[in-house]
């Protein structure tokens, strides 16, 4: 075991684990704090496969601009220890734990190679090609990110930052209460 | 496992990163001493001019100097900090309050591994930049570690467990998340410029941003509107007057901090400080040609170790300028109101910033056509 | 009656409204401070020139003979707000005996320092023009104790009044010429 993988399972103790302490502590903040352990864990992990770029935007976007969002609502609601414990949420929670176990279940059947799926069945890992007919050489330099998604995955671009929009849209219109006094 | 060469590289490269932090946060120190110098003469007063060392006097030529300029003041501020009494209030939530400061420290001591400050001349005539680390994503590393910083504030904020620290970790956060967006667009068009084929560059890479400016116009002449889209977020992000929302003494008592005391405090302080001169080096590597002598001229130092020396010395003159700008505006400005600075991120700087990026991919595209 | 004129404001340009040409001048201003000249005064080197009608601490004060000039009527005792002043009457001492057994003399006089408010009250009330407030101002002391001034303190930071008034002398004479009072 060398340096590396010494630092692989550290940090994928810390992300799993992270991960378990959120869902477990009971205190939003703790929990927020949690979370943002693993998700830097997680950065760390990309370095580890020297994927520099998806780490740092691991951190910037998650860790920097989505956690600070979750910790800035959970402080201006004040939610104690005692929030969320309500009973309906409870089924939509055992719902949701039940289906990302069931992922989770199906996605190590995959990697393990039991069964016929077996992780070298998986054609889309084995070679990207752009649709120009040269191959793209799998690294992790960032040209070759920005070439690919606007290349190959043009599409899949287009439709997430689409998805992206509608929820703004939707958030926008949600939270903007028309009053009809007000607009008068 | 370990051989002895992988030892002494990890030596030499701890060795190097105390270096590096000892330099940014006596810098740090010394800005502290530079904000209470520049405001007091700027208020026709003196300022701090009595810390003095036994003996100091003494010295020919240079004594006075020291005594009459309070060189050992931050030593003093220091020492202060180290030895008032620490005082927990029993209300605060003990381990996110001894947390937050060091959250708030360590990011800004982080951006610094990817700062170049200057450049090392081999024999053989090649360059090599001095930095701890050359990563291709060095801007975005240190946008994505100083967003980190905010947990600090915001931890600060509500571990207190009180009104006015409450106030300031909330307007922290949202001031925060509404000017990364603005900076990181300004920043945008630099790299499209940069990238230009042709230049070199392809990355999103600190030294490639330097290298681009030699014997060329600086950015900050390319592109002005860039640079002050960038230079009016750097200020909010590093919580200066005008937009010292989290620590509006006037409204919220000392903001995020109004709990803390001693070296507790001392270390918000230094964190503060410790940004801004991270900042301001940032600013100078990107608009202001780094290590490199002046727009359009080529460096008139020779190829040397003594050229290098120079040029990290020019480039620690341009951050310490601007340094000094961010105390010359401090002590100029008045405070915005928290709804301005909202209202001026999201509605003023950020449409600026996309009609700026799109004005510079348009002029990009249309000079990178091939010719005809 | 008057005309009220309401002033239109003029909207402000575009070069105004983005406040960088203000933002400039005020920079150039206080850029401009920083080599004007200081107003610092070097604290305990330099001393500020203290006016003549200055209220600094309360002292007794003695007449150009030397004698006590407080009566220990404790009209000062009576008019001070903050209860600042004891005083503990007594009799001249014997070796003024040309006023022993007329007038009163304090045998204590304290001021606390940390009550005084420097009113001037009692500079005000005393019949006798003995307290006066003058232009000290700065005093210290490292217990409670050593901020109440007595008596003797209290002559030694008055000193000797050069006025004109000579009460004795003249109750001397007076007597001298066969007029009691
Ligand atoms: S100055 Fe005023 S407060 Fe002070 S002793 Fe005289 S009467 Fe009292
Ligand atoms: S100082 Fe003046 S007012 Fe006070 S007791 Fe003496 S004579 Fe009376």
């Amino acid at each position: 075991m060398n340096t590396v993988d010494l630092l692989f399972y550290f940090f994928a103790t810390l992300s799993v684990g992270g991960g378990l302490l959120m869902v477990i502590s009971r205190h939003p903040v703790s929990a927020a704090m949690f979370m943002i352990i693993s998700l830097v864990s997680v950065a760390a992990l990309f370095v580890l496969l020297e994927s520099f770029f998806l780490a740092i935007l691991q951190v910037l976007v998650y860790a920097g601009a989505v956690m600070v969002l979750f910790l800035f609502i959970i402080m201006l609601l004040d939610v104690g220890p005692e929030g969320g414990k309500v009973s309906r949420v409870k089924m939509l929670s055992g719902l949701a734990s039940c289906l990302s176990v069931g992922i989770l279940v199906i996605l190590l059947l995959q990697f393990s190679g039991i069964g016929d799926a077996s992780l070298s069945n998986w054609k889309a890992i084995q070679s990207t090609e752009s649709v120009t007919g040269d191959s793209l050489v799998f690294s992790t330099s960032l040209k070759n990110f920005g070439y690919g998604l606007f290349t190959k995955y043009m599409l899949p671009l287009q439709v997430a930052g689409f998805l992206l929009l509608a929820a703004m849209v939707g958030v926008i219109v949600l939270s903007k209460k028309s009053t009809p006094d007000l607009d008068a | 496992m370990f051989d002895f060469e992988m030892l002494f590289m990890i030596g030499l490269k701890v060795l190097f990163a105390l270096l590096m932090i000892g330099a940014v946060m006596t810098m740090a120190g010394y800005s502290v001493l530079a904000e209470r110098k520049v405001s007091a003469w700027m208020q026709g007063r003196v300022g701090p001019n009595r810390t003095v060392l036994p003996l100091v006097g003494y010295v020919p030529f240079a004594g006075k100097f020291l005594k009459g300029m309070g060189m050992f003041q931050p030593l003093a501020d220091g020492l202060k900090f180290l030895f008032k009494e620490e005082i927990i209030p029993g209300h605060v939530n003990k381990f996110y309050y001894n947390l937050a400061p060091i959250v708030a420290l360590v990011p800004a001591l982080t951006t610094m591994t990817v700062l170049p400050f200057g450049e090392f001349f081999a024999d053989n005539g090649e360059s090599f930049p001095l930095m701890l680390a050359n990563l291709e994503v060095g801007i975005l590393f240190i946008l994505a570690v100083s967003s980190l910083g905010v947990y600090g504030i915001v931890l600060a904020g509500w571990s207190s467990n009180s009104k006015y620290p409450f106030l300031g970790g909330i307007r922290s956060s949202a001031q925060m998340i509404s000017y990364e967006l603005a900076m990181g667009l300004s920043l945008l068009p630099i790299f499209l410029w940069v990238s230009e084929p042709g230049t070199g560059a392809m990355g999103l890479s600190l030294v490639d941003i330097v290298d681009s400016q030699k014997q060329s116009p600086w950015l900050l002449l390319v592109q002005p509107l860039s640079a002050l889209i960038f230079l009016i977020a750097l200020f909010a992000e590093t919580n200066r007057l005008p937009f010292d929302m989290p620590e509006s003494e006037t409204d919220l008592v000392g903001g995020f901090h109004t709990e803390y005391g001693g070296f507790k405090f001392g270390i918000f302080f230094v964190a503060e400080y410790a940004h801004i001169v991270v900042g301001s080096a940032i600013f100078t590597i990107v608009f202001l040609g780094g290590w490199h002598f002046m727009p359009w001229m080529s460096d008139p130092w020779p190829a040397t170790w003594i050229g290098s020396l120079i040029g990290v010395g020019w480039f620690l003159a341009k951050t310490i300028f601007l340094i000094f700008f961010f105390i010359w505006i401090r002590w100029t400005l008045p405070r915005f109101r928290y709804d301005q600075v909202m209202n001026l991120g999201w509605t003023k700087l950020l449409p600026l910033a996309l009609i700026n990026l799109i004005f510079y991919v348009c002029l990009v595209t249309w000079l990178d056509q091939p010719p005809a | 009656m008057a005309k009220t004129v309401v002033l239109q404001r003029k909207p402000l340009s575009l070069s105004e409204r983005t406040y960088l040409p203000q933002i400039v001048t005020g920079l150039k201003t206080t850029f401009s401070n920083m080599f004007k000249g200081k107003v610092t005064l070097q604290y305990p080197e330099e001393k500020p020139n203290i006016p003549k009608n200055y209220r600094g601490i309360p002292t007794l004060v003695k007449d150009p003979n030397g004698r006590e000039k407080c009566v220990s009527c404790q009209l000062c005792e009576f008019v001070c707000p903050p209860k600042a002043i004891r005083i503990t009457p007594g009799a001249v001492p014997e070796s003024e005996d040309d006023r022993e057994h007329v007038e009163k003399a304090p045998q204590e006089f304290e001021i606390n320092m940390l009550r005084c408010i420097y009113c001037g009250y009692c500079q005000e009330v005393c019949p006798e023009e003995a307290i006066y407030l003058q232009d000290e101002y700065s005093l210290s002391g490292y217990s409670r104790d050593e901020m109440i001034n007595k008596k003797e303190k209290l002559y030694e930071l008055g000193g000797t009044l050069p006025d004109q008034h000579y009460k004795w002398d003249k109750k001397k004479n007076a007597e001298d010429e066969g007029n009691d009072h």
